[in-house]
């Protein structure tokens, strides 16, 4: 166990004019965990995510992120050079859309190699072999290098997306209904890819899902989200086989197994 | 002997909010303690709560009031109110727990699936898988079954993986929910035995066995449950 | 403005080059921004001119505003100071501006081009101002002008490279020919303008001030003299320039960008200087290429 947090959320809130999209949100993720952010629509799952990940700034609150070197820095307080810099190397962001992730009208490979691209890497070669390998770590095949996403399925779409945030090595993920757009089956396929990719790099992750399956399957601790306020938080699979409060009980239920 | 876990005043009840919020109690004021190197075993009908207890103190399930304490890295933790992170770390190191079915993860193959509680120490994955094939052949799994995803395996095929899994470690405490329920006898002699090695190496065990064989084979004492249920106190 | 001014001088004494003052001096302070900040592209408040858009109304204005009575000017359009495009600029500043014109790249202070940088190497004193369709490099990938800004703002150039991989994974190499993008004092990613990736390299610590602009986009850039422009590539993929096996046919030339002329119907060509007064003086100078000395041998 490290004794430091990577991200540190304080009561967050964002307000849309006079209503909630979160209010006073709370928690600490650790490095190497996977925390899932359940709720029905509406909820305000992806305001928080979205808060969090500095996309959107909050009415109130704080957060603070532990950098490489170990320094902690205040989100919101850092200059945009440094913040956008710090997505694309030491975080990804999955959205549910892939095209709202992808370049659609350029390669896979290139896709996969433009964040290598972004922080200097210079030589043509060794970006092409870099974005081959994390293609065929996402199961799509080498020889797809280049074409463009909008020749894929959806699901090699989501995997792409995926490879795309991953290369750079980044520490801490955030994933925006990953599985949301796809086929049963294909869901099975990405969900147990995540997973894995997960374990392998000890990524920490923040996943926004309102499929209860998903936060079973890959997170550690859940939090519930109802009317932008967070009404229960605790280790996923506790929350999912005793829930306490009303809400989480009528979501548990509502669904047959998870 | 050293003691590993304790239980002290534990209350336990369900509130079904579904149901206009009617209060279910399960246990009440649960004490008992288990030492390194003893099986308990928890006795009583079906219903009176012996699972729950089990999954209380997986952390799984919530507690109202009471203590569960572990002795974890040399220091105690008090399970009922440690944070999701602390829990994870229990259950990482020091808590193992062998449920009555296996949770199927889909395109993991059954040796990894058994090798994953090591590899998640830090154990290399070759090694690991070593010390998966030895407990699988020791559980008479085929071989044939080792490669694919158990998803699809009958009931007494996927309880040996979960058994495999659940006993693969050096966990300190292992609780074990009738883990014996659908094997043939000579499995649950083979269980039998892997329980009096864990008991060997100063492991606490804390189970459920409806096998009356089983029982008599592994407990060193049994636990009524009975004497918990907040039912009877009412009676 | 005195009544005495002769009437010889005719709209130059009405307007001198065409814009007011007012509006000259707004687009110098825009030009004295782009020379502050090379490669930066500067806004500024394009006007009407009465010429198209596509004419290069942004290197009108531009040269509008730094033309003065002493300058002599030069004009041309694909190295070549004889195409209309080139004949009418040329025909504008004389009449607005009542200025000296040359076809000589020595002789010109002022150099109006579009597409082309002559061959002969500039001197300090000298102005080269480019026409600009397009300026912003990165907008093929990111169409958001408020992206691309920021972009710029934070140095993100890592899309250019994108763009440059996407080449290389389709043909082989880099195919980019023309417009190729540099960097502009370690700092600003830049579009040259559509000249071919031939120039590049006499845009690095060039003695002479460059001047970029584009009038339907309202933006001006700069690269002050002795600037270093680097063209982007990548380190197994360096940036070339184009080779040609042939010299010019005409003046024998070697090392020019050459155009191709076709002869006749018959699939006769050859290839010519693109920069037509480079070709020109260098046959005045007794130089000869291969078809000027077969026809010589016809005579
Ligand atoms: N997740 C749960 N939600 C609501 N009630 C539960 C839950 N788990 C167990 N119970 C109830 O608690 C009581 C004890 O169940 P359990 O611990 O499974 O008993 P045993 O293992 O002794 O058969 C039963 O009444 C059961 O229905
Ligand atoms: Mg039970
Ligand atoms: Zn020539």
């Amino acid at each position: 166990m490290t004794d430091a947090p990577l991200l540190k959320v304080n009561a967050v809130s964002k307000f849309y004019g006079q209503r909630i999209g979160c209010k006073e949100v709370s928690f600490d993720l650790w490095p190497g965990e996977v925390l899932a952010i359940v709720g029905e629509s509406g909820s305000g799952k992806t305001t928080l995510l979205n808060c969090i990940s500095t996309r959107l700034l909050p009415t109130t609150g704080s957060v603070e992120y532990t950098m490489r070197d170990g320094s902690v820095r205040d989100l919101y307080h850092m200059s945009e050079a440094e913040r956008r810099f710090l997505m694309r190397t030491d975080w990804g962001f999955v959205h549910q859309n892939p095209a709202d992730g992808l370049r659609m009208t350029v390669s896979a490979g290139a896709n996969v190699g433009e964040r290598l691209m972004a922080v200097g890497n210079r030589h043509y070669g060794n970006i092409r072999a870099t974005a081959s390998d994390w293609l065929t770590r996402v199961e799509i095949s080498k020889d797809r290098i280049d074409d463009a996403p909008r020749a894929f399925s959806g699901g090699m779409r989501q995997r792409l997306q995926i490879a795309r945030n991953l290369v750079t090595g980044p520490r801490l993920v955030f994933m925006d209904e990953p599985t949301g757009g796809l086929d049963v089956s294909v869901q099975a396929r990405l969900l147990d890819l995540v997973r894995g990719l997960v374990n392998d790099l000890g990524l920490s992750a923040i996943i926004v899902t309102h499929d209860l399956a998903v936060a079973r399957l890959l997170s550690h601790r859940m939090m519930v989200m109802k009317d932008g306020h967070v009404i229960e938080h605790g280790l996923t699979d506790r929350v999912l086989d005793d829930p306490r409060e009303p809400y989480t009980q009528l979501l548990v239920s509502s669904i047959l197994q998870v | 002997m050293a003691t590993s876990l304790v239980v002290s005043e534990v209350f336990k009840s369900f509130t079904m909010h579904l149901r206009d919020g009617i209060k279910l109690p399960v246990v009440k004021d649960v004490n008992f303690s288990v030492a390194s190197g003893e099986c308990i075993v928890l006795g009583g009908p079906s219903g009176i709560g012996k699972s729950s207890i089990l999954k209380m103190l997986y952390g799984n399930y919530a507690v109202d009031a009471g203590q569960i304490l572990v002795s974890h890295h040399g220091r105690i933790v008090d399970i009922a109110t440690a944070d999701p992170r602390t829990v994870l770390d229990v259950r990482r190191h020091t808590l193992g727990y062998v449920s009555q079915f296996l949770r199927t993860v889909p395109r993991v193959s059954a040796l990894d699936v058994v090798a994953e509680p090591l590899v998640a120490r830090g154990v290399v994955a070759e090694e690991a898988r070593q010390s998966a094939s030895a407990l699988l052949s020791q559980l008479n799994l085929p071989k044939e079954l080792w490669g694919l995803p158990p998803a699809t395996f009958s009931g007494g095929e996927q309880q040996r993986v979960n058994i495999a899994r659940g006993f693969i470690t050096d966990h300190s405490i292992l609780l074990l929910d009738e883990p014996t329920a659908s094997l043939d006898a000579r499995n649950r002699r083979v269980v039998v035995e892997m329980i009096a090695e864990k008991k060997q190496k100063g492991v606490a065990l804390l189970g459920i066995f409806h096998d009356e064989e089983v029982r008599e084979a592994v407990a060193g004492r049994i636990l009524d449950v009975m004497q918990f249920s907040p039912r009877k106190a009412a009676a | 403005m005195s009544p005495e001014v002769p009437s010889d001088q005719g709209l130059a004494a009405y307007n001198f080059a065409y814009l007011d003052e007012q509006t000259k001096r707004m687009i110098r302070r825009a030009i004295l921004k782009a020379i502050a900040i090379p490669g930066y592209q500067v806004p500024f408040a394009s006007r009407e001119m009465p010429m198209p858009y596509g004419w290069g109304t942004g290197g009108v204005q531009v040269t509008a505003s730094i033309i003065g009575p002493d300058d002599v000017l030069k004009v041309i359009d694909q190295g070549a100071d004889d195409t209309t495009n080139a004949v009418s600029i040329r025909a504008f500043f004389q009449k607005v501006a009542n200025v000296a014109v040359t076809t000589h790249t020595k002789e010109a202070t002022i150099i109006q081009t579009r597409h082309r940088i002559p061959e002969q190497a500039l001197s300090e004193g000298q102005v080269l101002v480019y026409q600009v369709p397009i300026p912003e490099p990165l907008r093929f990938l990111e169409p958001r002008e408020t992206e691309t800004r920021k972009m710029h703002a934070l140095e993100e150039y890592g899309l250019m490279h994108v763009k440059l991989y996407e080449d290389i994974a389709h043909n082989g190499r880099i195919s980019k020919t023309y417009a190729y993008p540099v960097k502009v004092a370690g700092r600003y990613v830049m579009d040259p303008s559509p000249t071919p990736k031939f120039d590049n390299p006499k845009m690095h610590m060039s003695d002479a001030l460059q001047l970029f602009g584009a009038g339907r986009e309202k933006r001006i850039y700069a690269i002050p003299p002795y600037t270093e422009v680097v063209s982007l590539d990548f380190e197994d993929h360096p940036f070339e320039i184009q080779r040609f096996d042939k010299p010019c046919a005409l003046c024998g030339a070697e090392n020019v960008y050459l155009d191709e002329v076709i002869l006749d119907d018959k699939g006769g060509r050859m290839f010519v200087c693109s920069d037509t007064d480079h070709c020109e003086d260098r046959r005045e100078h007794g130089h000869a290429g291969e078809m000027l000395a077969r026809q010589e041998a016809a005579e």
